[in-house]
């Protein structure tokens, strides 16, 4: 993202709306200016402030005016109000950072908008997660922290080592150079992300081993962490597996996606089903 | 993605937000999905929902590109219900969010007497699940569990701001703009509408919750923690 000198007032709105908190009015130039490193590439300057279109150089000359009396131009303060926001086109490997940021961005690699899959959001026609299974959703970075992959190296190796296998259409598998041993592409180590989410299933018995060993692992992280631990309900949509492993854990859940099971295979050819939707290390 | 489940709050704090969202499967139910995506959407109008959307498109309210000077005194602030469920055009996940109870209950009802065959979740407080699916006469199928935030937390905002911001799960709300929100309102420069406006058309989903960030914001003005 660019913000265009040319176009900036410097009014200061877009410095709230990053969620980063990368952009800053530079006091040498007077105008709004992003700081590259930390910017996630995220868009939400560009797609969530409205624009106006007004002169930028009659806006300035107002600002100039009204500070002399001590007033203050005040635009509305989700407006950018000279339309400065401009795309760019991001070469590898940061064209990542906008996959994992923005959530308007599509993987390639996946077909899915943002950062993860459909999880257990479709289980009732996937079956991904199955009796018996447990699945984890590892997501970092939000709210508003942010992550580099180097950071999320630390849980997908230690993970790695634990012979936990990766879901391989999540698109964080797709980008590791050896999923053996949750490796990330080397050049991708140092770029920064809005938030990525690791997908894992293990066998239910290996729930309290699972949190475990992310709460020690997330302690050695730069960043927060929230966890998502997904599975079957029984007959009578009741869940006896897993919520008391958590309790025990010291866990009290607040909130929870459920999946009603209304879903039905309706597709006239129903695409080839892989043997398992997880990859085995 | 998780952008519904990780929301901040107790049990309790949940009692005006209750998500019930479509997803069609990629080659399993994805085919045909785009009018049933429009009907699951035109069924939750009735139940009057304090936002809809879909991932592609945004919510009800949205930024616009094309504002004037006279959009400080005259800026459209409502929910436009009738433009998200036209401009659905591709398979995607799509929300209906609430305010109430009654209304998440009764909505359930009649996705399920509608059998569209699309993948249907709702995302609330353990106990609203329950008894939306109790009211409607279903057997869950699967759920997930939201365990929170942790880590390095001392990285996060106090617990009113993470409130506002974690209602757009794909984290397009900065903690500063909630911050500046609460601010404002506690200044008196900015109802908790206006304030609530500003913040939903952030929001790049839809599953915003305005209502629930009204009471956030009304409440932050008394007290800030």
């Amino acid at each position: 993202m660019k913000i265009n000198p040319d176009k900036c007032v410097a009014c200061g709105n877009c410095v709230y709306v990053c969620p980063m908190g990368a952009i800053y009015v530079d006091p040498v130039i007077k105008r709004a200016t992003i700081e590259r490193d930390e910017c996630v590439e995220c868009y939400a300057c560009y797609n969530g402030l409205s624009s106006e279109r007004l002169n930028p150089v009659m806006v300035r000359t107002i600002r100039k005016l009204f500070q002399l009396v001590r007033l203050r131009f005040e635009p509305e303060p989700d407006i950018c109000p000279t339309a400065a926001f401009e795309p760019e086109d991001l070469p590898w490997p940061r064209v990542v950072r906008r996959a994992f940021s923005d959530p308007r961005a599509t993987h390639e690699s996946t077909g899915v908008q943002g950062r993860g899959t459909e999880e257990v959001k479709t289980n009732d026609v996937t079956q991904r997660v199955k009796q018996g299974e447990v699945g984890f959703t590892i997501e970092f970075g939000r709210p508003g922290v942010g992550v580099r992959f180097r950071e999320m190296q630390k849980m997908t190796q230690a993970l790695a080592k634990a012979n936990v296998p990766f879901e391989k259409n999540n698109p964080l598998t797709l980008l590791m150079s050896d999923v053996s041993t949750g490796t990330m592409r080397e050049e991708l180590l140092n770029e920064k992300i809005l938030s990525a989410i690791v997908e894992i299933k293990v066998p239910v018995e290996r729930t309290a081993e699972i949190v475990q060993l992310v709460h020690q692992v997330e302690n050695e992280i730069d960043s927060v962490v929230a966890l998502g631990v997904a599975t079957r309900c029984d007959e009578n949509g009741e869940e006896h597996a897993v919520a008391p492993v958590l309790a025990d854990l010291g866990y009290r859940i607040e909130r929870a996606k459920t999946n009603t099971g209304l879903g039905r295979i309706t597709n006239s050819s129903v695409e080839k089903e892989t043997p398992d939707s997880v990859a085995v290390l | 993605m998780t952008n519904t489940l990780h929301r901040y709050g107790d049990g309790e704090s949940f009692r005006d937000d209750y998500i019930i969202f479509a997803t069609p499967s990629k080659g399993k139910n994805d085919e045909g999905s785009v009018p049933k995506l429009k009907r699951f959407l035109e069924m939750a109008l009735p139940f009057r929902p304090v936002n809809i959307g879909d991932p592609a498109h945004g919510g009800a309210i949205r930024p616009s590109r094309n504002e004037t000077v006279s959009s400080h005194w005259h800026r459209d602030a409502e929910p436009h219900f009738r433009t998200v469920i036209e401009g659905i055009d591709e398979p995607a996940s799509v929300a209906a969010v609430f305010d109430n109870l009654r209304a998440a209950e009764e909505f359930l009802k009649t996705v399920k007497e509608a059998d569209l065959g699309l993948c249907v979740n709702i995302s609330t407080s353990l106990e609203g699940a329950r008894a939306c699916c109790k009211f409607a006469g279903i057997a869950a199928h699967s759920v997930g569990y939201s365990l929170g935030f942790e880590g390095k937390t001392e990285k996060l905002p106090n617990t009113q701001i993470l409130e506002l911001t974690t209602m757009c799960g794909h984290g397009m709300i900065s903690s500063s703009l909630g911050k500046k929100m609460i601010d404002w309102v506690k200044e008196g420069r900015r109802t908790p509408e206006q304030a609530v406006t500003y913040l939903t058309r952030f929001c790049s989903c839809g599953i915003f919750n305005p209502s629930r960030a009204k009471r956030i914001l009304e409440d932050a003005r008394k007290k800030m923690e």
